[in-house]
């Protein structure tokens, strides 16, 4: 398999996603090995200030954080639409770069639409 | 250093990956130990001085303690491995016990992009321009911010996972916190690559040979900043370990070692992007007579870290935390708009130079 | 066996199998995570295929946005965490039939277009081209024999996406009062 550089240093990435989990999950087995063990049930409960814990944690969260969540979705494509051209860019006619700047106007627009109808707002 | 055949190539990056690894996980160690001697010198305290010292006798008859506190993050280390590892029993067992390790990982897989010298003979392959684990990837730049990205997993995974009320509150401040400031370094991160012309981070320090890009932009470089430190979750955008609301936030159900990986994380990401900030804005492993002594590279990379790292600290001591409000008005009507203008701005300025209209 | 074939085999078994967790997993968060594993999947699919910056986009897009974006709605919904009900529902027979029909599509597809090529081995790409082929796609998206078009509806497309978006998800409640 002789790749192209460019391959064969992905390939080494790839053998990375195989050690980095073994080097996160060694030091946690040597404690599990060495450390102590002895549960009991008040240990066992889940931090609540100390008193008694009351239900699960699993409730419903603010719709905010999915307007953020949306908001960021389109403008991490659009950041990704740019990093070909910003690399290009030495290369580029001036045609080229009128072309990328009305590209990220158009997303300052939803931006300026998001904030005008408040959604930036934090409540 | 000839390397002829792929398989010699994959054992020379795997064992160059296990050092690095290794010399950023040291560092790891000694950056716990240089925050809490800083924060304590800032705060006219002495800090841990107790865990080894070398003794020097002086003529009173007392002993001088010299480098006091140095074996400090051993005897933590040691501390965590004899620590009880308890799980509550209401936590999402398999998220509860994969959140750690996700949160390991993409620290150590940027890593793998990072350049930390030059050229270097005997010790680079030939073929290859600067020394990196893996540098052939032509997408650095982006290969960087789509692993950044990721990190927002561990945060949710432990928060969710947990099944406490402060971990979930805390994981979800946090990850909305960590895409927000996210666009705004993605954005920023767009002004080096223009300026080098490529995505490749080896060139961009090469970019720098006349003049660093902090000069050139240094609106840029204090956006890429401020989104770090955010990204990071360093004061004072700390507000998901809040300590006095929060009680640590997304970690609170973790214990002993489970809780040293968050921390390890944590600190490889502070090394991570304080060396990321020096190939960006700080000419990376450039510095004086680094053409004639290409090692010299190693030293430049690992003092523009040490700088940051205090700067960081310094950060730290000298400023109270965000307000959860301010903080999402921060990133989204302050940082987000100077950087898309910035960025437009930049455009233009280039084109003006390439035009002849503004000399330099 | 060759290595690029056992990691091939490796990474289209994590994508299908995280694929088919996505659909039988009964705690949506799990299942979200599945997805996002899955995603995993197809990006190393895209390293292997020697497109660095569409695996990459599939990191940050996919995986960083939108994975986090349907984490965000499912942290949103109440009570959705533990669904107690099957994940079958009656849509099953609809369902199937669509997929054998876009599976017929597909074998057809790849049968009919491909049936003389033969794909022993990758084209060659020279290593010049190799390193510069993020360049040559920038300035492809900017110039005006290529895909400046494109690039440009793809903009207009993300803006009327976000205008729709705030528009549905933000509650209008200074427009009626």
């Amino acid at each position: 398999m002789e790749g192209t550089p460019v391959q064969n240093d992905w390939y080494f990435i790839l053998l990375f996603v195989v050690l980095s989990p073994i080097l996160a999950a060694v030091p946690m087995l040597i404690n599990y090995l060495l450390g102590p063990r002895k549960p009991n049930f008040i240990k066992q409960q889940t931090y609540e200030c100390g008193v008694e814990t009351v239900g699960d944690a699993w409730v419903q969260f603010k719709v905010q954080y999915y307007i953020y969540a949306l908001v960021f979705v389109i403008f991490d494509i659009e950041a990704v639409f740019l990093f070909p051209v910003a690399a290009a860019y030495g290369q580029l006619p001036l045609f080229a770069i009128g072309a990328a700047v009305l590209f990220i106007l158009l997303l300052a627009d939803g931006l300026a639409y998001a904030w005008g109808r408040g959604v930036l707002e934090w409540v | 250093m000839a390397i002829n055949t792929l398989s010699q190539l994959a054992v020379y990056s795997l064992v160059v990956g296990f050092i690095m690894t290794f010399v950023v996980i040291t560092g790891f160690a000694y950056t716990t130990l240089l925050e809490r001697k800083l924060l304590a010198r800032l705060q006219h305290r002495v800090g841990p001085n107790r865990a080894g010292y070398i003794p020097i006798p002086t003529r009173g008859g007392k002993e001088r303690k010299l480098l006091g506190g140095f074996m400090q993050p051993a005897a933590d280390a040691v501390k965590l491995f004899f620590k009880e590892d308890m799980t509550p029993v209401m936590v999402d067992k398999w998220t509860y016990f994969l959140a750690p390790i996700i949160t390991v990982i993409p620290a150590i897989f940027i890593l793998a992009v990072i350049p930390w010298a030059g050229f270097v003979p005997y010790i680079t392959p030939e073929g290859r321009d600067y020394f990196a684990i893996a540098p052939g990837i032509n997408v650095g730049v982006l290969f960087i911010l789509a692993i950044t990205s990721i990190s927002v997993y561990g945060v949710v995974l432990a928060g969710w996972s947990s099944n406490s009320k402060y971990a979930i509150l805390g994981g979800i401040r946090a990850s909305a916190q960590m895409i927000s400031y996210e666009l705004a370094m993605g954005l920023t991160v767009l002004v080096p690559v223009m300026l080098a012309n490529s995505m490749d981070l080896g060139v961009i320090v090469e970019g720098q040979r006349g003049m660093w890009y902090l000069f050139l932009q240094p609106i840029a470089a204090l956006v890429f900043w401020i989104a770090a430190l955010a990204e990071l979750q360093r004061a004072p955008f700390d507000l998901l370990e809040a300590e006095q609301e929060l009680s640590a936030g997304f970690t609170v159900e973790y214990s002993s070692m489970r809780f040293g990986m968050f921390f390890l994380a944590e600190y490889m990401k502070m090394i991570i992007f304080c060396a990321l900030f020096a190939v960006f804005f700080l000419g990376g492993y450039r510095g004086p007579f680094v053409d004639q002594v290409p090692a010299l590279g190693f030293v430049y990379t690992a003092l523009k870290v040490f700088l940051g790292l205090c700067v960081m600290i310094w950060i730290r001591a000298s400023l109270p935390r965000f307000r959860y409000d301010q903080l999402m008005s921060f990133g989204w009507k302050v940082l987000l708009p100077i950087s898309v203008v910035n960025f437009m701005i930049v455009a233009v300025m280039i084109v003006l130079v390439e035009e002849g209209v503004l000399g330099f | 066996m060759t290595g690029e074939q056992f990691v091939f085999l490796a990474v289209s078994g994590l994508t299908i199998v995280a694929g088919i967790l996505v659909v039988t997993l009964r705690n949506l968060f799990h299942a979200a995570l599945a997805m996002m594993l899955s995603f995993l999947g197809v990006a190393g699919i895209y390293i292997m295929l020697g497109a660095g910056f569409l695996a990459a986009a599939q990191l940050l897009i996919y995986i960083g946005a939108i994975s986090i974006l349907i984490i965000f709605a499912i942290m949103l919904t109440r009570r959705m965490m533990q669904a107690q009900d099957t994940p079958f529902n009656s849509q099953a027979g609809a369902g199937l039939v669509t997929a054998v029909l876009s599976f017929i599509l597909l074998v057809f597809v790849i049968t009919r277009l491909w049936r003389n090529e033969i794909f022993d081995s990758p084209p060659e790409v020279p290593t010049a081209i190799m390193n510069q082929i993020v360049v040559q796609l920038g300035s492809d998206f900017v110039s005006p024999g290529a895909y400046v078009i494109p690039f440009i509806v793809a903009s207009m497309l993300l803006l009327a996406a976000l205008i729709g978006a705030v528009y549905v998800a933000w509650p209008q409640v200074e427009d009626e009062a």
